[in-house]
């Protein structure tokens, strides 16, 4: 049975798209036929992160409306054979996509891929509501800072409430807490809330966190998904949330700062 | 933490404070997400009425819609104003 993944987070500006990329890659990588579906339409940016972004021809738009068939429209991936891209269209018109639309697109990839990755475009307008409400899981983007947590739980009340799952009472989106931009150091010293702050005020299954990370800008920079930098820490932390969620069992990492005791008790940087 | 950081009394800690305040309006914002809809409505309507026979303010009625395991309690709380024997009412509604 095909899943169906929405990246949210409520809040703009927290690695949403980062995540998208790194998750439908990192499956992809594990041997898992994914789609990734940009659902930020007016606003498209998938394609930059996944670069792509030459290779648009038609998009999520022309698929709904019938204009391209969803096979035309799919990007193959140039990293992985076994990943494909959905761009949005950049038409300015919000009411574009229809939740029939959408439901149609996505039971035609359900019939083909393992996992359906929804890049949820920001806020709790008709596109983030579209991209979470067919969602099977829901990884909840925050970053460890007040507005950010806030939105997130503000999110987690629609997801329990306005998903397709909520409606028709069936068994709810299974939840789980990606927490980036963490940096221990800061942690450390108390200036930002630690990864068990967040879980405790939002009581979510933590799937991992991410460092605040140079390589993830390096990796936007060049269009090529974070988890591919294997030796990055915010490549490794992807690739272990990528794990987590397929059932291995590994432990966390990048919670506590990195720095040796020795370095640390010298203050060495 | 560096050496120096041993001897320094006071950490920067304002995570602390964010926790406390988003304990407060995420437990607030949670309440009142369960509410219905309707409520608002409900709320301007019983004024409607109430103002029929007496002169009460805007601010003198409040509805609060709890949840419990197994029952759900619509309370509506109205203060009545000050008469000549300074006493006011309170009606509750189950």
């Amino acid at each position: 049975m095909a899943r169906i993944i929405v990246v949210t987070s409520g809040k703009g500006g927290v690695g949403k798209t980062t995540t998208s990329a790194a998750i439908a890659m990192g499956l992809a990588k594990k041997g898992h036929k994914t789609a990734v579906i940009d659902f930020d339409v007016g606003l498209r940016n998938l394609d930059l992160i996944m670069g792509c972004e030459r290779r648009v021809v038609y998009d999520f738009v022309n698929v709904i409306n019938q204009e391209a068939t969803l096979n035309q429209a799919l990007i193959r991936d140039k990293n992985c054979n076994l990943l494909y891209i959905l761009p949005a269209s950049q038409t300015r018109d919000k009411d574009a996509l229809s939740l029939e639309g959408v439901g149609r697109v996505l039971d035609e990839l359900k019939k083909d891929f393992k996992y359906i990755v929804c890049d949820s475009p920001a806020g709790i307008e008709k596109g983030a509501h579209l991209a979470m409400y067919f969602a099977d899981d829901a990884f909840v983007v925050t970053n460890p800072e007040v507005s950010s947590v806030r939105d997130s739980d503000r999110m987690l009340g629609i997801l329990a409430s306005k998903s397709r799952r909520a409606e028709l009472s069936e068994e709810p989106i299974k939840e789980y807490l990606l927490l980036t931009r963490y940096s221990p150091d800061r942690v450390k010293l108390g200036e930002m809330l630690s990864v068990d702050d967040v879980q405790e005020i939002l009581s979510l299954h933590l799937l991992g966190v991410i460092p605040e990370s140079k390589s993830v800008l390096n990796a936007s920079n060049s269009g090529t998904p974070v988890i591919l930098d294997e030796k990055s820490d915010a490549g490794q932390a992807y690739a272990d949330i990528v794990a987590r969620y397929l059932g291995e069992n590994r432990p966390h990492r990048f919670i506590d700062d990195k720095k040796g005791f020795f370095r640390n008790f010298f203050g060495g940087k | 933490m560096s050496l120096l950081d041993y001897f320094r009394i006071t950490k920067g800690g304002s995570a602390s404070l964010a926790k406390e305040r988003l304990q407060i309006l995420v437990a607030h914002e949670r309440s009142s997400r369960n509410q219905p809809s309707y409520l608002p409505q409900l709320q301007k309507e019983l004024l409607e009425v109430i103002r029929k026979y007496i002169h009460v303010e805007q601010d003198a009625i409040s509805v609060n819609f709890e949840q419990d395991d197994n029952q759900e309690t619509l309370e509506v709380n109205i203060v009545l104003p000050d008469i000549d024997t300074k006493k006011t009412k309170n009606a509750k509604n189950t």
